[in-house]
C-alpha cells in the first residue's frame, strides 16, 4: 500500500514558530520600553540642568536703588555645555517686559512660582526645551516679578536617545537571537519522546504486536493507549484468523485423505483411459489441496512458535541429515538424487521444529521444480553464520522475481503445472527472520535455483 | 556719460558699504569673476599670504577683505548677514553669539579638535594670549613686572613715571577688549585693583592693539595692558623698544575664530576658504604663510587659560550684565 499521509506543519516548527513570534514581540516591547524609559531619563536630565540654570539666574535677581538687577554667574550658561554643542537662548522678564535676553523667547503666561516649568517649542527653526520660573521681589517702594526662561536645543538629547536606542536595539536583537535558539532547542526537546515513540513503533518486527510499555508524556497517553488497543485488537484478530485457518486446514485434511484413497482404489479398477486421466488429475488436485492444508498448518504453527521462540543448542548438520534421510524415498520416486555435502558438526541455536519445517519446505520446493534424473545439492556451512543451501537443477527464478517471490502465496512464473500453495518460501523466510537470519534466493549460474537459509 | 556709469559701477561696492573700514583690500584672482567677501577684525597683513595662496588654487575668485573692529564687525554683520561670506574675529563671545543665534552655516567633517570648534559652525584657528607690553626705556634698571600683582606694585612705586602713560582697550568700543576684561574680572579680583590703580594714574583708552603698540613705541605711553601679544610680536620695527610680558598669574588666552555666513552669497567658495584656513593652521611648515600663533595642540598643555568655546560666553553679552560691568569699569578707570 503506498503511503499517502497528508502532512500539515510539523509540531516542532509550530512550537518553534509560536515561541519565536512570542520572543519577537517581547524583543520589540523590550526595545520600545527601554527607549521610552531612556527618553524620559534623558529629558529629565536636560530639564534638571535647564532648571538649575534658571534657578541660578533667578537667585541673583535683587532690587537695588529701586531697580531690578540680575547679575547672574558665568556658571549659569557654562552648565549648559553639551557634547553636541547645543544652542542656548534665554530671556529675563520683569513683569511682562523683557529686560534682557532674546525677545524671540516668549514667556508663557501664567507661569508663577519658583518651581521650573518645562515645555518643548519650535524656536528659530530648532526644537528647543524651555525651562521657566519666576520670583517676586519686594523692595521698599517696588513690588515686581522677575521671570526667567532658559532654552536649549535638543541635539544632545537626540544624540543620547539615539545611542541608547542603538544599545536597546542590540539588546533586543541579542534577546531575540537567544530566545530563538532557546525556542528551537525547546521545540526539539519537546518532540523527543514523540520521536522515540515513533522510532520504537517503526522498529518493531512484523509479528510484534505487544503494547507500548515504555513511559510516555501524558499528552501522548491517549495516542499510545489507542495504539495499544488497536494492536491488541489486531493481534486478536490475527490470532483468530490463524486459528481459523489451522482449524479449517485440519478439518479439510482428513476427509481429503479419505477421498484420495478412494480415488486411488478406483483408478486401479478403471480401464478406460479417459476415466483414468480424470481420476489422476483428481488425485493430483487432492494432493495439492492436502499439501496446501499441511503448509497452512505449518504456517500457523510457525507464526505461533516464532513469536515465542525457543532457543535450543542443536547441530544443524545432524538436523539436515535426518531430514534428507526421511525425504530420500520421495526423491527416489521421482528419480532425483539428494546429494548431501556434510563434513563437520554445525552448532547453532534455534527452534529445531521450526528449522526442520523450513528446510523440509525448501527441499520440497526443490523436489517439485527439479526434473527427473537430476541432482539436488544440499550443503550446510557454519561460517559466517550457520546456513543451509539447497541448489536444484530446475528452471530457477526469473531475475526480476527474486525479491517478490518469498512473499506469502506468491509463486514463481516458472511454477506452471506444479503442485503447491506457494507458502514454502514464506514459511522458510519467516523462520529465518524469527532466528534473526535471512533467506537468500539466487540462480545457479550453471542452471537451477539456489536457496540459502541462514540464521544468526 | 559712459565714463560716469563706469565710475558708478566701480565705486558702487564702496558706496553700498558706506562703512568706515579700517582697511579694505581686493585680492584679484587670475580669472576672478566672483567676489568672496571676508569680514575680519584681523589686520590684512596677517591674512594676505593665506588669501594669495587660496587664490592661486582658485583663480576664478576674487577676495574682498575688509577689516573693522570687533564690535563694529558684529553690528555690521548682524544687519547684513547676506553681504558677507566669511566672518573672522578675535572677539570669541561675539562670534559665539553669532553662531548661537543661527547666523553661521553648519559644515561637516572639518578636521579640527573638538575644543576648537563649536557645533561645526564656528572654528578657532589661533590661540593668542593677552599680554602686558611695556616700553623698555621706562623700566631701564628696574625689574620687569611678571604678573598683574607686580605691575600694580611697579605702578604704585613710581607713579610719576606712569602718570598719563598707561594704555588699555576701551571695553565700550572694542569687543576683544571687553572679552579680555570680563575674562580677567571673572578669574581674579586683581583685575579690578589694577584698573583702579590705572584709573588713578590716568589711562589712555584704545580701540585696537595696533594703535596701542604705535603709541608705546613712540613713548606716548609706557605700559599697555591686555594687548594682543601676536600683534606686538609681529612689529619687528619696534621690537627693540618694547617688551612683551605674558602675565604669569593667568595669561588670558583667546582663540581667533571664523564662520561661514548662513546667507553667504558665495557659500561654496566661503566653505572652501574656511577649510583652506583651517588646514593652513595645522601645517607647521607654513610659517611664512600662516603668520599668526598656531592653535595649541592641547588646551591644557600649558599654564595658559584658554577661553572655552561654550554657552557661558553669552553671560557678559547679556544686556544687564554688560551695563553693570561697564559701569564698574568706568568707575574704576575713568576717575
Amino acid at each position: 500500500m503506498p503511503e499517502t499521509i497528508r502532512l500539515s506543519m510539523s509540531l516542532r516548527n509550530r512550537l518553534a514558530i509560536s515561541l519565536i513570534s512570542g520572543a519577537a514581540i517581547l524583543a520589540i516591547l523590550l526595545f520600545l520600553g527601554v527607549r521610552n524609559f531612556a527618553a524620559q531619563i534623558a529629558q529629565q536630565s536636560q530639564d534638571r540642568v535647564l532648571g538649575a540654570s534658571v534657578t541660578s539666574i533667578l537667585d541673583t535677581a535683587v532690587i537695588r536703588n529701586g531697580m531690578a538687577e540680575v547679575d547672574f554667574p558665568y556658571a549659569s550658561f557654562s552648565m549648559l555645555s553639551t557634547a553636541s554643542d547645543d544652542r542656548v537662548f534665554y530671556a529675563i522678564y520683569q513683569d511682562d517686559r523683557l529686560i534682557s535676553g532674546y525677545d524671540t523667547l516668549a514667556v508663557e503666561g501664567g507661569t508663577t512660582g519658583t518651581k521650573s516649568h518645562y515645555r518643548t517649542e519650535l524656536l528659530d527653526d530648532a526644537v528647543v526645551r524651555i525651562a521657566t520660573a519666576s520670583r517676586s521681589l519686594v523692595g521698599s517702594e517696588l513690588r515686581t516679578r522677575i521671570t526667567v526662561s532658559v532654552a536649549q536645543t535638543q541635539d544632545d538629547f537626540a544624540e543620547t536617545l539615539n545611542r541608547i536606542s542603538r544599545n536597546a536595539a542590540f539588546l533586543g536583537i541579542a534577546f531575540f537571537l537567544f530566545a530563538v535558539s532557546l525556542s528551537i532547542w525547546a521545540a526539539s526537546r519537546t518532540i523527543v519522546p514523540l520521536k522515540r515513540l515513533a522510532t520504537s513503533v517503526a522498529r518493531r518486527g512484523p509479528q510484534d504486536l505487544t503494547p507500548v510499555s515504555s513511559p510516555v508524556p501524558s499528552e501522548l497517553a491517549p495516542l499510545v493507549s489507542s495504539l495499544n488497543k488497536l494492536m491488541t485488537r489486531l493481534e486478536q484478530s490475527l490470532k483468530q484468523s490463524e486459528d481459523f485457518i489451522a482449524e479449517a486446514a485440519h478439518r479439510v485434511r482428513t476427509p481429503l485423505a479419505t477421498v484420495r484413497s478412494y480415488a486411488e482404489a478406483t483408478l486401479h479398477r478403471v480401464d478406460k483411459e479417459e476415466n483414468r486421466r480424470a481420476l489422476r488429475s483428481m488425485v493430483r488436485a487432492i494432493d495439492e489441496s492436502s499439501r496446501a492444508a499441511g503448509q497452512l498448518l505449518d504456517h500457523a504453527m510457525i507464526t505461533f512458535r516464532a513469536s515465542n521462540l525457543e532457543q535450543h543448542d542443536l547441530d544443524l548438520a545432524e538436523l539436515v541429515r535426518d531430514l534428507v534421510l526421511r525425504l530420500t524415498p520421495i526423491a527416489e520416486m521421482k528419480d532425483i538424487e539428494l546429494r548431501l555435502d556434510l563434513t563437520d558438526e554445525v552448532p547453532a541455536k534455534g527452534d529445531p521444529i521450526l528449522l526442520q519445517n523450513a528446510i523440509r519446505n525448501l527441499i520440497d520446493n526443490a523436489l517439485k521444480y527439479s526434473p527427473s534424473e537430476s541432482v539436488i545439492e544440499i550443503s550446510v556451512a557454519s561460517k559466517p553464520t550457520p546456513s543451509v543451501s539447497i541448489c536444484d537443477q530446475g528452471p530457477g527464478f526469473a531475475e526480476d522475481e527474486i525479491a517478490v517471490v518469498s512473499g506469502r502465496f506468491e509463486r514463481g512464473r516458472n511454477a506452471q503445472g506444479i503442485t503447491g500453495s506457494g507458502l514454502g518460501l514464506t514459511i522458510a523466510s519467516d523462520v529465518a527472520m524469527a532466528h534473526e537470519g535471512e533467506l537468500k534466493l539466487a540462480n545457479n549460474p550453471k542452471g537451477g535455483a539456489c536457496v540459502t537459509l541462514s540464521i544468526s | 556719460m559712459r565714463y560716469f556709469i563706469y565710475l558708478i559701477v566701480c565705486l558702487w561696492p564702496l558706496m553700498a558699504a558706506s562703512q568706515d573700514w579700517e582697511d579694505r583690500r581686493l585680492f584679484l584672482g587670475e580669472t576672478g569673476r566672483k567676489n568672496l567677501r571676508v569680514l575680519s577684525s584681523t589686520d590684512t597683513s596677517f591674512f594676505a599670504p593665506i588669501i594669495e595662496q587660496y587664490l592661486a588654487q582658485n583663480p576664478d575668485l576674487n577676495v574682498e577683505y575688509v577689516v573693522t573692529g570687533t564690535s563694529n564687525l558684529d553690528n555690521v554683520f548682524r544687519q547684513n548677514p547676506d553681504q558677507f561670506d566669511v566672518v573672522i574675529s578675535s572677539a570669541m563671545d561675539l562670534q559665539f553669539k553669532l553662531a548661537n543665534d543661527g547666523f553661521s552655516l553648519r559644515l561637516d567633517q572639518v578636521a579640527t579638535p573638538d575644543w576648537a570648534q563649536w557645533r561645526q559652525s564656528l572654528f578657532a584657528f589661533t590661540t593668542e594670549p593677552a599680554a602686558i607690553v611695556i616700553n623698555r626705556a621706562a623700566f631701564a634698571g628696574e625689574t620687569m613686572p611678571n604678573s598683574r600683582q607686580e605691575l600694580i606694585e611697579a605702578l604704585r612705586a613710581r607713579p610719576d613715571i606712569f602718570r598719563d602713560k598707561l594704555g588699555t582697550y576701551d571695553v565700550r568700543r572694542s569687543g576683544l577688549g571687553y572679552l579680555f576684561a570680563t575674562q580677567d574680572a571673572r578669574t581674579s579680583e586683581t583685575y579690578w585693583r589694577l584698573m583702579e590703580v590705572m584709573g588713578g594714574l590716568g589711562t589712555h583708552l584704545y580701540c585696537c592693539s595696533g594703535e596701542m603698540i604705535d603709541d608705546l613705541a613712540e613713548g606716548k605711553i609706557v605700559v599697555a595692558y591686555n594687548v594682543l601679544g601676536s600683534y606686538a610680536n609681529a612689529r619687528r620695527d619696534v621690537a627693540d623698544k618694547i617688551e612683551i610680558i605674558l602675565p604669569s598669574d593667568f595669561p588670558t588666552t583667546m582663540m581667533r575664530s571664523a564662520l561661514v555666513s548662513k546667507h553667504a552669497p558665495q557659500q561654496q567658495a566661503a566653505v572652501d576658504f574656511l577649510r583652506h584656513l583651517i588646514s593652513r593652521r595645522t601645517r607647521d611648515d607654513d610659517q611664512a604663510i600662516f603668520q599668526m600663533p598656531a592653535l595649541n595642540t592641547e588646551p591644557n598643555d600649558s599654564q595658559q587659560s584658554i577661553i572655552a568655546l561654550e554657552p557661558a560666553l553669552l553671560t557678559y553679552l547679556d544686556f544687564l550684565k554688560r551695563q553693570k560691568f561697564i559701569q564698574a569699569w568706568e568707575d574704576a578707570i575713568i576717575q
